[in-house]
């Protein structure tokens, strides 16, 4: 066995990449219960490609069978109803890790220098899966799959000047059809998850360059003992990997418990309008995202139209996601974590989550006068922490710093 | 020719230029890949205009008919309709139907319509794309004791007359659509030609 180990290793740093990036990766000592997330993330995604490989084998991406087909997963496939649901929950179960996962970062300062570049590729991880559940949505060709499609893809002939051909560009027609759902099928299981992937990894090997953050935003690797490894550093594996299968437990307890009890979530991760067959003629009454996109959604119908364009509004809400990049230059506090961090710090950061699930629940309320002004409002605070960051993070009243990490 | 001096300057300006076109090359390989998700032959061709028959669509009903995959829908306005269709001028963002995109030259009139009693419109809403709800009856206890009649987008909140015309404060930025369509006779209509080219 040894000997085969070394004839391997002599061609493929197997033992190598196994110490680096396990046995002698070294993490703070004091991670918390916000650490399972990025580790439950990965196990998400390869729920979700297996769950979707086996789905492509029954599915039809074609405008005429695609309802059809969905329904004879759900009915006649063996077990096919169990792979449907753990595909459809993973999806929102994937936000909700994704979600939890970047506030770590905003609480703990994780995408503070120098670990930027790990935050940039995770918001481009985020962007990638908005786009993937955004595309994988269309496949079931039901009622809300087909006009949220339309509205979605109508944001982009929003564009001034190029934005009609745009559109028409994606839709591949002048209406959602065949053509569209063909391609999008296309960008969903193939496209999309490979660029998934190799943002992943890309996210891993720079995080594993620089090494973690933890609860107290020290850097480790700053004291070391005499054979150079971190004083408050412990190996991923035993002590990590252990840890997360903990994590890893609990949350397939969640999953199982939703996939089997409530698979539609009340509605909220498969609508009811989506059991009623696409119809181009008739929109459903009334149209509103699943849950994790509607922040963005309320912010985008809280905008009016400007100049006799509804452009604004939709470059709103795409600056509302892409803002998430500058939150390593716009932070300028002396400290990372919020355990250090002042009032003023604290304040916002409470009302930013405050307008955030606000804006999430006001995006899938129908729009009435009263909900689009508290919509503004929350749009107005939701912004106000990014582009105050630089103002109220140079001015908080922080507490010292420790040398070491603290229990 | 020595062997040791390297013409640093020179391999710099090779690297530059074999990057630089081999650049316009990778970008050249992309269009046909970028061109092949435009809308193919058979989707342009599938435009085909579609006959109506008036006689079927009653006194303050509405018909959709699909015409490009898109609702069109006739709706005969009653003289009631049409009489409060002029009262709100002020409170519609292009009362005249100003904006010559959005219908065609003939049908540029208080009422957006060949005939006053037949309002051919495109159900598709101008902001996002929805198919707004025919809200008919008057003083709709959720639209106002002022509704008039018209439709109301449930994706948005838009409101439309019953010329198709954006009231202010929708999100929608323009009225609805009228396409192009002509009078075959005094019932049959057709949607998507008119008297000029086709």
């Amino acid at each position: 066995m040894e000997k085969l180990l070394n004839w391997v290793d002599e061609r493929f740093p197997l033992t190598a990449s196994y110490k680096a990036h396990l046995s002698e990766y070294f993490a703070p000592k004091n991670f918390n219960f916000w650490y399972f997330f990025g580790s439950l993330a990965l196990l998400v995604l390869v729920i979700q490609i297996v769950s979707g490989i086996f789905l492509t084998m029954h599915y039809k991406p074609d405008a005429a069978l695609a309802f059809a087909s969905v329904e004879y997963i759900m009915r006649d496939v063996d077990y096919g109803w169990l792979v449907r649901y753990i595909h459809s929950t993973g999806a929102s179960m994937f936000f909700v890790v994704v979600y939890l996962h970047m506030f770590r970062a905003m609480i703990y300062g994780s995408y503070r220098q120098p670990r930027e570049l790990i935050w940039i590729f995770g918001v481009i991880i985020y962007l990638v899966l908005m786009a993937e559940a955004f595309m994988g949505y269309l496949l079931p060709w039901g009622q809300m799959s087909y006009w949220g499609a339309q509205v979605i893809i109508n944001l982009f002939a929003a564009v001034p000047f190029i934005g009609e051909d745009l559109s028409i560009w994606i839709r591949g027609d002048y209406v959602v059809g065949d053509a569209t759902l063909n391609r999008f099928f296309a960008l969903h299981v193939i496209a999309l998850p490979l660029v998934l992937l190799g943002l992943v990894a890309a996210h891993l090997v720079a995080l594993h360059e620089v090494g973690s953050n933890n609860p107290d935003g020290v850097e480790i690797k700053k004291l070391k003992d005499e054979q150079g490894k971190p004083l408050d550093g412990i190996p991923f594996h035993p002590y990590y990997t252990v840890k997360d299968i903990l994590g890893v437990v609990v949350f397939l307890m969640v999953f199982a418990a939703i996939v089997f009890f409530a698979p539609e979530m009340g509605g909220y991760f498969l609508e009811y309008n989506n059991f009623i067959p696409a119809d181009p003629l008739k929109t459903p009454e009334h149209i509103a995202p699943v849950w994790y996109f509607t922040p963005y959604y309320a912010i985008l119908r809280a905008v009016p139209p400007i100049l006799g364009s509804q452009f604004p509004g939709v470059a709103l809400m795409g600056v509302a996601v892409l803002i998430f990049f500058l939150l390593p230059w716009l932070d300028k506090s002396p400290v990372k974590s919020i355990r250090y961090r002042g009032p003023k710090f604290k304040i916002a950061l409470t009302l930013f989550v405050i307008a955030f699930i606000g804006l999430g629940i006001l995006g899938i309320l129908p729009a009435t006068e009263l909900y689009t002004w508290i919509s503004r409002v929350l749009s107005v605070v939701y912004f106000a922490f990014f582009l105050l960051m630089p103002w109220y993070t140079r001015n908080d009243s922080v507490k010292p710093v420790p040398e070491r990490v603290t229990k | 020719m020595s062997e040791t001096s390297v013409d640093a300057s020179k391999r710099r300006f090779l690297v530059t230029m074999t990057s630089a076109v081999g650049g316009v090359a990778a970008l050249g390989a992309t269009v046909p890949f970028v061109l092949s998700m435009n809308p193919s032959a058979r989707a342009k061709a599938a435009g085909a205009p579609v006959e109506v028959d008036l006689s079927k669509v009653e006194p303050g009903m509405l018909l959709a008919v699909e015409w490009r995959g898109q609702p069109v829908w006739v709706v005969q306005r009653t003289p009631e309709m049409l009489e409060l269709l002029a009262k709100h001028d002020n409170k519609l963002m292009d009362a005249a139907s100003d904006n010559s995109g959005q219908q065609p030259e003939y049908c540029k009139n208080p009422t957006r319509s060949i005939k006053p009693e037949y309002l051919i419109v495109v159900g598709i809403c101008t902001h996002l794309g929805c198919s707004p709800t025919f809200r008919k009856e008057i003083g709709a206890a959720d639209l106002g004791a002022d509704w008039a009649g018209g439709w109301f987008c449930p994706c948005h909140g838009s409101r439309f007359d019953l010329a198709g015309r954006v009231f202010n404060g929708s999100p929608a930025p323009t009225n609805l659509v009228i396409p192009p369509h002509k009078y075959l006779s005094e019932s049959k209509v057709l949607i998507g030609e008119d008297q000029g080219a086709a």
